[in-house]
């Protein structure tokens, strides 16, 4: 395949020649099934592409030529403007326009009867053009399908889905072709399975060697804590010296601290902005839009631009806090210097001392080119529920026919039939083993074909398509006139906390809590106070395996001149008061503080399996008489305290009863319950959203912990519950991860009593997330804290 | 337990929810939402595990057997609608016979059931017994023991069902097993209870505390 003469002359006019890998993809143009592996800043977008303008130049083709899927609503904006330049400068015929949650409801409708050449949409908007009764018809001529950062997809359900809608296009349009594109991959097969059977991977020139460094500061991090306050001052600094540079943080928490902390000392009134998940859409358009126009010198940001957009002009990246995965700091980095064939320039600021080792190390595997990811898992069965109700919406299916196409999907290749037919049971009668709803199934089987029992259902299960669960949040408004000025969100368990007069942070400023108005958050401008606290916990990353024994191996190093002269330090002061922990050993230790008494296990498993030693540990404890309280678990340790002291840790992770132990926890735990939501929301099981109306968070948590208690008592290994547990093995409770750990300490404890916290266990005391243990100890506590509430109120 | 007195009456709030009045030998619970899992999947929603008319039943058996009440006051909702109270399955249709069995039964009418139901025992609008008024809503006609707002309060950073007690009136936690909740400080509330009233958080045990507002 050749470029349309039209193009050719544009391009060349703009001074423009392909790369080698964009001339690969249009040579590759009637493969069915190729992955692109090219650098940030590389074209590929314009690569996946090049195909479909060069089939679409003649005008001939009528109807959805090309479908573009992208992890992201504001990228589909940005690529439709992006690619109707060259269309519209070399005067092609083509039609492109974009479809997501924010388009209008007029412009879908028209979508849907005359679609444009090529779309430009996510997999929640596509899930729902595919339930549509005239989806055959929408898509019958469909040729290609691109999947644009496919990694980021493929990390979550959201690629499984997409994935099943792969295999239902395939369906309605046989012989269509698949392209995926990608930056940074460690398992290029995995991935390219992922796609499809038989994709061919093309990898273009990955580049020059990353700038990257551990920004040395005047003031050394602080023993404990996260959000790299202490070095504003630096990276006001190195903002000043570069054109415009990001900021990343691992939580949106942080990332508003910081920016409030920046501010305080941005004596030059740099232009800064700040960008993240929480804020009211209104509020980072705004900031995109700033930053398109090139009048922000730096904006604060967490995983909300990760990806996407393209900024040319930035020139620097800095990290602060420790990045937990090599992938997601190349992909970061990959960010400055959007500009082919030109280094990136990074720098990493660990937010305490711990964080210096772990930035020492990721910035070893960055050099290395030592990528990490763990492997992907079957395709989740909660996804292939939600799937076969959106089926069901569109038209009735044959079971058979249905089998067939979602093992086409790369994640579902090796799905066995009972699996699928279990999940067909639960979509149609609920699947419970003790009672059926014989009247009432959701889908009935009619002329051997599936279809609703009553089609009005259709709207319900249409609104809850798609597998982003958003935690239970609440909108914050500023009070005032016409409803007020949108702020932003808050997690509902937090806003639950606070009473009026209370302020926090968010979108950098200082609010008053007024209260709570409905499902809104009101506040009140309150500046140049100190906030009480912020706000979002955000997602939290765990350490990945990779990066974790890399931390090991440095700690074992005799001296650290590589490491800062405070860190080394920190690192030899640990080594005199305890000890450093040891790969295949368990460092243990025991201290008094505050009176209560402590017990710090060093796993180095990551954030999840530390979280989940940390809910078996405790639950043995409460079983000995040992009276836990709670405990918080970092990537690196648990900490754990409570009444009584522990005197054989030995005794408290015996493995031959670990698994057993794990079942039973199973039983009640907040974890688990909260993995239950996700997967029964998505598996139809509870309605985000009936008949319009969101419920309130706090009744479906409610409701949903109900439901999986009634499931474990009357019918413990119903679906959702094996779906629940399946998850949280590998996600959640990372029980694989635990095991592994566990196996290669084997009975090297090495069990310190010391009479303070040590070096390394002192962060721990300021980690957010601490989990609380529903025993014996916690009922003590709530009887306590009721008699004295009624002591005070004079009624005893 | 909880033990307290409303006007004359010695009553005992129980962890379980229930109410009990030993002097009449009486035993009140509220909300118990039979039939709400066969009522979502009729009405074409998602298909919740139906069992809570038998978590439900299994727990109002217990507290029956632990009291000996031989008078049960259900104080309204006891069913999710009427056509719920109908559809039941006929293996707890009969275990809730059996618990009805030699028993003085009374259901009061809720915002969800209002009408009788085939079921057996007496269906009133209200009930008054000595000195207490039993009703599914709180009126100002004390002193009245009632149902409806699903009470429900924190401590320590857990939610809990509640009872909410002051001296004119109890409102009861709800007792069916899908059962959400109201806070105790929600306006609706806190407008009903006097300043001094109490909330009686159940669970394993009763914490009484001032109601939270």
């Amino acid at each position: 395949m050749t470029l349309p003469p039209a193009l050719d002359q544009w391009l060349t006019a703009q001074g423009w020649a392909l790369h080698p890998h964009q001339r690969d993809m249009l040579a590759r143009a009637g493969a069915a099934s190729t992955l692109l592996i090219a650098p940030t800043g590389g074209g590929k977008t314009l690569a996946g592409f090049l195909p479909s303008l060069a089939e679409l130049a003649d005008g001939r083709h009528k109807g959805l030529h090309t479908l573009y899927i992208s992890p992201l609503k504001a990228l589909t904006a940005d690529i439709r403007r992006n690619l109707r330049r060259p269309v519209e400068g070399a005067a092609l015929p083509i039609r492109i326009e974009d479809r997501t949650g924010d388009t209008t409801y007029t412009q879908r409708r028209r979508q849907r009867a005359d679609p444009p050449h090529i779309l430009l949409t996510t997999p929640e908007s596509l899930a729902l053009l595919l339930s549509y009764e005239d989806a055959p018809r929408i898509f019958a001529g469909l040729q290609r399908v691109i999947v644009d950062e496919i990694h980021a997809l493929a990390e979550s359900k959201r690629g499984d889905q997409l994935m099943l809608q792969l295999a239902r296009l395939e369906s309605l349009s046989p012989g269509l072709r698949r392209v995926g594109l990608s930056a940074t991959v460690e398992d290029p097969a995995g991935l390219a399975a992922f796609l499809g059977a038989n994709t061919q991977v093309l990898q273009a020139d990955p580049g020059p060697d990353p700038d990257i460094q551990v920004l040395i500061t005047q003031t050394p991090p602080p023993w404990s804590g996260g959000g790299g306050r202490y070095a504003i001052g630096d990276i006001l600094a190195q903002v000043s010296a570069h054109k415009t540079t990001l900021i990343f943080h691992n939580t949106r928490a942080q990332a508003e601290i910081f920016f409030h902390h920046l501010w305080l000392a941005n004596s030059d009134d740099l232009p800064i902005g700040i960008h993240h998940g929480s804020l009211s859409r209104e509020q980072r358009e705004r900031v995109e839009q700033a930053m398109a126009d090139g009048r922000l010198r730096a904006i604060v940001c967490t995983g909300s631009l990760d990806l996407g957009l393209d900024w040319g002009d930035v020139d620097l990246v800095i990290q602060v806090g420790a990045p937990k995965n090599v992938k997601r700091l190349v992909q970061r980095i990959g960010r400055a210097n959007h500009r082919y064939n030109a280094p990136s320039k990074a720098l990493l600021v660990p937010a305490n001392r711990f964080e210096v080792v772990e930035c020492q190390a990721a910035l070893e595997a960055v050099k290395a080119r030592d990528l990490d990811g763990e492997p992907r898992g079957p395709g989740p069965l909660d996804v292939l529920c939600q799937h076969i109700l959106a089926t069901a919406c569109a038209a009735p299916f044959d079971a058979d026919a249905l089998y067939a196409e979602v093992t086409n999907a790369g994640p579902y290749a090796s799905l066995p039939r009972a699996a699928f037919d279990a999940c067909l049971d639960f979509t149609a009668t609920g699947g419970y083993a003790l009672r059926a709803y014989d009247k009432w199934q959701r889908l009935m089987q009619r002329d051997g074909k599936w279809s609703l029992r009553d089609p009005r259902t259709a709207t319900v299960i249409r609104q809850n398509l798609g597998t982003i669960i958003d935690s239970e949040t609440l909108k914050v408004r500023l009070k005032g006139r016409m409803g007020g000025t949108p702020l932003g969100e808050i997690e509902e368990a937090f806003a639950s906390t606070l009473t009026p007069g209370d302020t926090f942070l968010i979108g950098g400023q200082v609010v008053r809590y007024e209260g709570l108005n409905e499902m809104t958050v009101q506040v009140s401008r309150q500046p140049g106070r100190d906030p009480k606290v912020a706000v979002f916990s955000g997602t939290k990353f765990a350490t990945s395996t990779q990066l974790s024994a890399r931390i090991l191996s440095l700690l074992q190093q005799p001296d650290w001149p590589n490491l800062p002269a405070h860190t080394a330090q920190w690192l030899t002061l640990q080594r005199e008061v305890s000890q450093l922990p040891q790969p295949g050993r368990l460092l243990v230790e025991s201290f008094p503080y505050e009176g209560r008494e402590h017990l710090c296990l060093y796993g180095f498993a990551g954030r999840n399996a530390m979280q989940t030693l940390g809910l078996l540990v405790t639950k043995r404890m409460e079983d000995q008489g040992l009276a836990p309280l709670g405990f918080v678990a970092t990537d690196y340790a648990t900490l754990i305290w409570g009444l009584t002291p522990v005197t054989d840790p030995a005794s408290l992770l015996d493995r031959s009863t670990l698994r057993a132990d794990l079942e039973s926890w199973l039983a009640g735990n907040a974890v688990m319950k909260r993995s239950f939501r996700a997967t029964a929301i998505i598996a139809g099981l509870i309605e985000r959203t009936h008949q319009g109306r969101r419920k309130s968070g706090r009744q479906a948590t409610f409701s949903s912990d109900i439901l999986y208690d009634t499931l474990r008592k009357y019918d413990p290994d119903h679906l959702m519950l094996q779906i629940t547990r399946a998850e949280a093995m590998r996600g959640l409770v990372d029980f694989s991860r635990l095991e592994d750990l566990l196996t290669r300490i084997g009975n090297r404890i090495d069990h310190i009593h010391l009479d303070r916290p040590s070096p390394l266990a002192a962060p721990l005391f300021l980690e957010p997330g601490k989990v609380p243990v529903h025993g014996l100890g916690r009922e003590k506590l709530a009887e306590a804290a009721a008699a004295q509430l009624m002591r005070d109120a004079g009624l005893i | 337990m909880y033990t307290f007195r409303l006007a004359t009456a010695d009553l005992i709030a129980l962890p379980s929810g229930a109410l009990r009045w030993p002097a009449q030998n009486l035993l009140v619970v509220s909300d118990l939402h039979f039939g709400k899992s066969e009522r979502l999947a009729r009405r074409g929603g998602a298909l919740l595990p139906p069992f809570e008319n038998r978590e439900t039943l299994a727990r109002l058996e217990a507290d029956l057997n632990a009291t000996a009440a031989r008078r049960v006051v259900c104080l309204g909702d006891s069913f999710d609608d009427l056509a719920a109270a109908e559809a039941m399955d006929e293996a707890d249709q009969l275990w809730l016979t059996t618990l009805m069995a030699g028993r003085d039964w009374i259901w009061i009418e809720g915002n969800h059931d209002a009408g009788p139901v085939s079921i057996g025992g007496s269906h009133r609008a209200e009930l008054t017994v000595g000195a207490l008024a039993f009703r599914h809503i709180a009126s100002a006609k004390t002193p009245e023991i009632s149902g409806h707002y699903h009470p429900k309060a924190r401590i320590a950073g857990q939610t809990r069902r509640c009872f909410l007690i002051d001296a004119a009136r109890v409102i009861l936690p709800a007792y069916g097993t899908y059962t959400g909740g109201l806070h105790a400080h929600d306006p609706a509330l806190t407008a009903l209870m006097a300043p001094q009233a109490l909330a009686v958080l159940i669970g394993k045990t009763t914490l009484p505390m001032p109601m939270p507002r």
